[in-house]
């Protein structure tokens, strides 16, 4: 009979909608990061170098992007003869066929995928995290406590604790209590969403709380095993952990890798990050360009000044323009005399010719000042700008635009263009 | 595809000086993450040939590392796939071999054991990009014996380390000289030969017997009047990167957008190992022109006019001009390297001068990384 100690659950179904245009097509896992890598890299290499070899991937939202990724795993080694990876998305049933309401009804519906591996412990991850964790570590740390759940948690400032499901706990690290946002939070010890449940615990929990709509971990299954009397312990982490939830967080994510000595490093030997790539070739700086401080991903081909900035895959960067503190997603083409600053500009988009991008006064976006803001102007995957356009800050441009969309040819800071029936 | 591959990768010879004391001509690092064996391995994958052997004997570790797993060249199939085939003693035989039709001849249970009726043979120190079953149309439209891949070099070029050939009008080869003192043409053999299986069994068999053990000898010379030998002209790229010369020019070709266009833009790819790398990464006061760039190396200083390869530090001030630095290299700071080769998973220490005076220079230093 099969036999896994641990097997992982990861939800990769989650739309990011703060993302904005980054997610219209293509769930948040899905998201390019750090040049060549994409958000769901992360917890796939973590799970693989902490020897979790049977990951289930939760979809729902968009997996076209995350399917074709993910394959049968080969870039992580989980192409496995048992275990290996295996894309879940919801399924039709004879009866109370649903999409995943919740995050623990996704994991619900997908009872008899774990009952196969008959494993003793479930590790359950969500796709929109960066950072490195040996799950091992965290698992040595449930098993000598005696745990029915651990949550990963970590130390935030008290100020921004409020932001957070934050978890009281003993000086033993037993959890004795939860609050969800709290306006004066009691600890700053924050949850990462990363839980290891033991097997019996986790199934007994979802059944019995199987008609509680939208089951989510967070407000009722941890609660209810909390209630219910299971230890429940909390594992500190102290290493670098990033929620690249909203635009900005996500830029400044990105920067972070540039630095000298970066607090996340990709270039260490030991626990590597693996990606599906389909490009090796060398990049290329021409004699007129001009790179500082930046990361470039395979066959790219640079004829202008790049600074501060994420380039990945395949990137053309036309003579004479300057790229400054931005990110520019793989097989982007920008033209000659361009100007970009601060900009996201996501995959295969082309921007023409002497196209000036995050330039002029900051405004409020007009539509969605809680997505497009801190100056950054933000182009949607598969986007087509034309020639001699300027476009301010705090904008946003997805779908094929021509001159026509730009009244005096430019797009004012905090304006939207966002074109239908793409 | 109605053929069947095998790529001669056991080669290795003096002019390439000091660079294949660590590997094979074939395992030999190219344009700036690939491997010399990739581009023959990727026009098989790509001309749709399904079962293709590897010949190895020199020096092959590293060239066995590179092909570990055969999946980056879709190899990786129940059916067919890559096989790796170095020399082995049997109860007939306990030599190396001594030969190319020898090597075929040692391994003929491998064309006995196909079933497609023809053999594509090929070298893997060539850069090229190739269809062979356009080879093999115009072998079977010509009623060809052996059809032998030519190219016509540029004049100048140095055509006495490969095999020359003359072709009648009717693209019969007439004449075939190999590595001649005086070349009497510049049109030249290219090492992709495509022959019907059962005849090359038949010609190894016989050659065997006579222990006669070079393919181009000994089988396209000696029978080039009794069978029909045919040249098919190409006019693509091609370029042997078997000496120091060669492999610094074909590396630096490279640097053209028409060759990088032909050879990465263009359909079909060029496959290799994916060895999970971050991104190139460059820091504050470094300067990079007209040069290739691997991903995961860290650029410091200033480099101009050259191909660095994959996981390379170059350290604060350095200055690296007309020049290749291969795999894993460490560079010190303050060091100036001009018109060299820097072998694979060197060290230079901080404060190194090498210049290259006349010609390309060979840069192996084994210096310690760490000094504790």
């Amino acid at each position: 009979m099969i036999k896994k100690e641990m097997i992982a659950m990861l939800l990769a179904g989650g739309q990011g909608s703060r993302l904005g245009v980054l997610t219209a097509k293509v769930a948040k896992p899905a998201v390019s990061f750090g040049g060549k890598y994409r958000i769901i890299d992360f917890p796939l290499s973590n799970c693989i170098n902490s020897g979790i070899d049977t990951v289930g991937v939760l979809t729902q939202y968009q997996p076209l992007r995350l399917n074709t990724h993910i394959g049968i795993g080969i870039p992580w080694d989980l192409d496995r003869n048992i275990g290996g990876v295996t894309v879940l998305p919801p399924y039709e049933k004879s009866a109370n066929t649903e999409w995943y309401t919740g995050t623990a009804n996704a994991i619900y519906q997908n009872i008899d995928y774990m009952e196969n591996y008959n494993p003793e412990y479930v590790l359950i991850l969500s796709g929109d995290h960066i950072y490195k964790m040996d799950y091992e570590v965290m698992l040595d740390f449930h098993k000598k406590n005696g745990a029915e759940v651990t949550i990963a948690a970590m130390p935030v400032p008290m100020e921004e604790a409020k932001r957070f499901g934050i978890v009281i706990t003993d000086e033993n690290r037993k959890i004795v209590d939860f609050e969800e946002k709290p306006e004066n939070p009691r600890s700053n010890l924050a949850s990462m969403g990363i839980y290891i449940f033991n097997w019996k615990t986790l199934k007994e929990a979802l059944i019995t709380k199987a008609e509680q709509p939208a089951l989510d971990f967070g407000k009722h299954v941890i609660p209810y095993c909390h209630e219910k009397g299971a230890p429940l312990y909390a594992y500190e982490f102290n290493g670098y952990w990033k929620d690249v939830g909203t635009l900005n967080s996500y830029w400044e994510a990105n920067m972070e890798l540039i630095d000298i000595v970066p607090e996340f490093n990709l270039y260490e030997e030991y626990w590597k990050i693996y990606t599906k790539s389909n490009q090796v070739s060398p990049q290329y700086i021409s004699g007129e360009s001009v790179v500082e401080r930046s990361l470039i991903g395979e066959g790219s081909e640079i004829y202008g000044r790049v600074y501060n900035s994420v380039i990945g895959c395949g990137v053309k960067i036309g003579r004479g323009t300057v790229v400054c503190d931005s990110i520019i997603m793989n097989d982007t083409v920008i033209g000659d005399g361009c100007e970009v600053n601060k900009g996201i500009i996501a995959e295969n988009v082309v921007v023409g010719n002497r196209v000036r991008l995050g330039v002029g006064d900051e405004a409020e976006n007009d539509t969605m000042p809680h997505i497009y803001n801190h100056g950054i102007a933000t182009i949607g995957e598969r986007s087509i700008v034309p020639d001699d356009i300027s476009v301010g800050k705090n904008t946003v441009i997805a779908g094929v635009t021509g001159r026509e969309d730009y009244p005096d040819g430019a797009l004012a800071s905090g304006k939207s263009l966002i074109k239908a029936g793409d | 595809m109605k053929a069947i591959g095998i790529i001669l990768a056991g080669g290795n010879n003096h002019r390439m000086k000091e660079l294949t004391q660590k590997r094979a001509i074939s395992a030999m690092p190219i344009a700036g993450s690939y491997r010399g064996i990739d581009f023959a391995l990727s026009n098989m994958t790509n001309s749709r040939i399904q079962r293709v052997a590897v010949f190895t004997q020199y020096n092959a570790r590293s060239l066995e590392d590179h092909l570990r797993s055969s999946k980056w060249w879709d190899f990786g199939r129940k059916q067919g796939g890559l096989s790796v085939f170095a020399p082995t003693v049997t109860s007939e035989n306990s030599t190396w071999y001594r030969g190319t039709a020898d090597a075929i001849w040692q391994n003929l249970s491998y064309l006995k054991n196909a079933h497609e009726p023809y053999v594509v043979i090929t070298s893997g120190d060539c850069v090229y990009k190739m269809d062979y079953n356009k080879v093999l149309e115009y072998h079977i439209e010509k009623k060809a014996d052996i059809t032998v891949v030519v190219k016509d070099m540029p004049e100048g070029t140095n055509v006495e380390r490969f095999g020359t050939v003359k072709m009648n009008e009717d693209c019969r080869i007439e004449e075939f000289e190999e590595k001649p003192l005086m070349a009497k043409s510049n049109t030249i053999s290219c090492g992709i030969y495509i022959i019907r299986r059962r005849q090359l069994i038949e010609l190894i068999e016989r050659s065997a017997m006579e222990e006669r053990m070079d393919f181009v000898r000994d089988i396209l010379i000696r029978y080039k009047n009794v069978k029909r030998i045919v040249g098919y002209k190409t006019k693509e790229y091609w370029s042997n990167i078997a000496s120091v010369d060669d492999y610094f020019r074909t590396n630096m070709d490279f640097l053209k957008p028409e060759i990088r266009n032909y050879f990465f833009g263009e359909y079909p790819n060029i496959y290799s190992k994916v060895e999970d790398l971050p991104p190139a990464k460059y820091n504050v006061g470094m300067s990079v022109k007209n040069s290739l760039i691997s991903s995961g190396s860290i650029i410091n200083g200033t480099v101009e006019d050259s191909v660095v390869f994959k996981e390379v530090f170059i350290g604060n001030n350095c200055y690296i001009k007309n020049s290749i630095i291969l795999n894993d290299v460490y560079i010190g700071d303050n060091t100036h390297i001009e018109n060299c080769i820097v072998e694979g998973h060197d060290t230079i220490r901080a404060n190194s001068y090498y210049k290259g005076e006349d010609g390309i220079k060979v840069v192996v230093e084994n210096s310690e990384r760490y000094v504790l």
